[in-house]
């Protein structure tokens, strides 16, 4: 890799930031750089559109309208910036909601710092980063049970038996390298279901999917 | 008959006000004509005095009933104990009215108080000259009639007032305020009113002086009715939408209670607890963890999925929580009592299991779980195993991560507990582990269902336990 990712970070707590910054800094890894971050919604639509990083850790809740508000904003403008949601919440609408507004991952809050770097270089690259939880969430979406209304698109709505195997891999808590052994698959082949799972997580109007999307938390 | 009060205009001191900083209903002191009512009326209402009088000229026309009001006014509306009772200034330039100063006072102003006297004394003259020529016409009798029932409505109005509270009352003072700068719908709907209650006293009073008729003392009614009507209800519905209004701010008041008192209980607690023991990392974790989940569960729900019912449902259903998937769903759903306990759903048994093995061995366990089903024997069974696997990996396996997965569907429940630890060899573990893997597969076979544990020394240990239903399925909780 020549040159480093660019992050950017969006989060309404300074010292969060400032924790993320240090630990991203004490590993000093040379594929990612901290360029910049912005406290609130409207900073870091200012922030991001004046120069444009490659990824832009986001956090989900914030006041104004978080992560989502973000995303509304920004996606469409810049099609090339990677969006990696970081978040406490770990609550279905939440999650759902940014992934739907365009995040290409969901990590929570207490990852390390080798994971988080990890997780960078994987979103950049094109590729999707799924928690155990988000896996979770997205299995039960596609769960067909009997009262599921009936499938309007195949190709969107439905998974297909290999995806479903990786997805209950990764919510088994497995690394993409031990479900490649574990399916006797490659890496790359494992990446490619998990970003299809991704795009069908974005795309399908499955009642729970879509729900979730619109679900406002109340407290 | 009535007794105009002069009203010094000379701003020494401020005036007592109400809340909403109109100045308070008193008779001043000195500088009045008989007992101060007049004048204390006008600077309460804030209208020209010469108003005032007028109105208690007119009343008292009404078979005297301003001289009575005048009398009641006298003995109930306190007296300012000061001589130098006086308007305060922003009021006073809103006040059109003159001031009467017999005691020494800027020479400017003699000659307006002086006219402002001999206006009174006019009016008062007018007064006793209408109310005789009303006797003699006999009048005053007459329009007793009208002066009764008006009469039974300011009762009425002042029962109303009393039961107000005061924001209510500040609210309809600056309704009432409303009618001196008129909206042109207030007039019309007010004057519309006015006209049918006269009306309909009038051809009521024609009525008995002429015919008696019954049917045209029905026509009086319903005339009167109506006008009562187009006065009063629109404001009656904007009562009603108020006391709505109310009753929707004090069901938000009383969540917010419910959180806050929440947090103190819980998480400040926690808190304590936590800066009396900096110094035991384990035992700070381990308190750390367990409010994380409780305020995770209680924000929510047991699996992450339930969202806190809307204030309706939070209304009508105290103890429940609604579930992400909706009411007609086969989802996650878990019931928590007053007390918040979780109460009979395998997401919510296993999500307790996670958490009973966290707290007692101080490990990070994130229960992931797809679907969910009632607790029946079988899925007792189910997560008593897991939750023995849980415990054997919290023990032995020397990692602080467990990853747990669980599917509730229909026909099958499983649970995967995995560490990244030592692991072990199957065939060559100590005695004391065989006998804990036993265990687990025995409790799983007894109720039909079976445990694989894959495992190898230093790649951790995964057990998949798997229970299927006997014939006519694992039951699903009732979709409510």
């Amino acid at each position: 890799m020549t040159q480093p990712l660019r992050v950017f970070l969006v989060d309404d707590h300074a010292l969060f930031r400032a924790g993320v910054k240090a630990e991203l800094a004490d590993l000093a890894d040379e594929r990612i750089t901290v360029v910049g971050e912005a406290g609130s919604v409207e900073e870091a639509i200012t922030r991001i559109s004046a120069d444009p990083p490659d990824v832009v850790l986001l956090d989900v809740h914030m006041p104004d309208g978080g992560g989502r508000a973000v995303l509304e904003h920004l996606h469409g403008t810049f099609p090339n910036v990677v969006f990696l949601a970081l978040s406490v919440s770990d609550a279905a609408d939440d999650v759902i909601g940014v992934i739907r507004g365009g995040a290409r991952g969901y990590v929570t809050k207490t990852i390390s710092g080798r994971d988080l770097a990890d997780a960078v270089v994987r979103v950049a690259a094109g590729d999707a980063v799924f928690s155990p939880r988000l896996a979770g969430f997205v299995l039960d979406a596609f769960a067909e049970r009997p009262d599921t209304p009936p499938v309007a698109d195949p190709e969107l709505d439905v998974l297909s038996p290999r995806e479903r195997e990786v997805l209950t891999l990764l919510a088994r808590g497995y690394t993409y390298k031990e479900i490649a052994a574990e399916l006797f698959i490659s890496v790359k082949t494992v990446e490619s279901h998990v970003s299809a799972v991704l795009r069908k997580t974005q795309m399908s109007n499955r009642h729970a999917l879509s729900r979730w999307a619109a679900e406002r938390r109340l407290v | 008959m009535t007794s105009p009060a002069p009203k010094p205009d000379d701003g020494r001191s401020s005036v007592l006000t109400t809340i909403d900083g109109v100045p308070q209903l008193m008779r001043p002191a000195d500088d009045r004509i008989l007992a101060g009512v007049a004048a204390g009326v006008a600077q309460h209402l804030n209208v020209p005095v010469v108003v005032v009088r007028a109105v208690f000229v007119v009343l008292g026309l009404l078979a005297g009933a301003g001289v009575v009001a005048y009398a009641l006014l006298w003995v109930f509306v306190p007296q300012t104990s000061e001589s130098s009772w006086s308007s305060p200034a922003g009021t006073s330039v809103r006040t059109p009215s003159g001031a009467l100063a017999p005691t020494p006072s800027p020479a400017s102003e003699v000659g307006s108080a002086a006219a402002q006297r001999r206006l009174a004394f006019g009016i008062v003259a007018l007064g006793i000259a209408a109310a005789i020529g009303a006797l003699s016409l006999g009048i005053g009798q007459w329009m007793g009639a009208v002066v009764g029932p008006m009469m039974i409505v300011a009762v009425g109005a002042a029962f109303i007032w009393r039961e107000a509270d005061d924001s209510q009352r500040q609210r309809w003072r600056t309704t009432a305020a409303g009618f001196a700068r008129p909206k042109r719908g207030v007039w019309w709907r007010v004057s519309c009113g006015i006209v049918l209650v006269v009306g309909g006293l009038a051809v009521f009073a024609v009525a008995q002086v002429d015919v008696a008729s019954a049917r045209s003392a029905v026509v009086a009614v319903v005339l009167t009715l109506v006008g009562v009507a187009v006065i009063a209800i629109p404001w009656l519905v904007k009562l009603v939408r108020e006391l709505t209004d109310e009753r929707r701010g004090r069901l938000r008041e009383a969540e917010k209670a419910e959180v806050a008192a929440h947090l103190h209980d819980s998480v400040l607690q926690t808190l304590a607890l936590i800066q009396r023991q900096p110094h035991d990392a384990r035992e700070v974790q381990r308190l750390a963890r367990a409010q994380e989940r409780d305020l995770r569960a209680w924000l929510y729900g047991p699996a992450g999925y339930t969202i806190r019912g809307t204030d309706k449902h939070a209304h009508d259903h105290p103890g429940t929580w609604i579930t992400g998937h909706g009411q007609a769903s086969t989802g996650t759903s878990s019931y928590l009592d007053g007390d918040h306990r979780v109460l009979e759903s395998c997401a919510a048994a296993l999500a307790r299991a996670a958490a009973e093995v966290e707290d007692t061995y101080a490990v990070d366990i994130a229960p992931v779980i797809v679907g969910d089903a009632p607790l029946t024997e079988q899925t007792a069974a189910l997560i008593a195993a897991a939750r023995e696997a849980m415990v054997n990996a919290a023990k032995h396996a020397g990692v602080q991560d467990i990853s747990v997965y669980a599917e509730f569907e229909s026909a099958r429940a499983s649970v995967f507990v995995r560490d990244r630890g030592c692991g072990f060899d199957p065939e060559a573990v100590a005695e004391d582990r065989r006998g804990v893997s036993q265990s687990i597969r025995g409790r799983m076979e007894r109720y039909g269902g079976r445990a694989d544990v894959r495992t190898k020394p230093g790649s951790g240990t995964e057990w998949a336990l798997t229970m299927t239903a006997p014939v006519g399925g694992i039951s699903r909780p009732d979709a409510d």
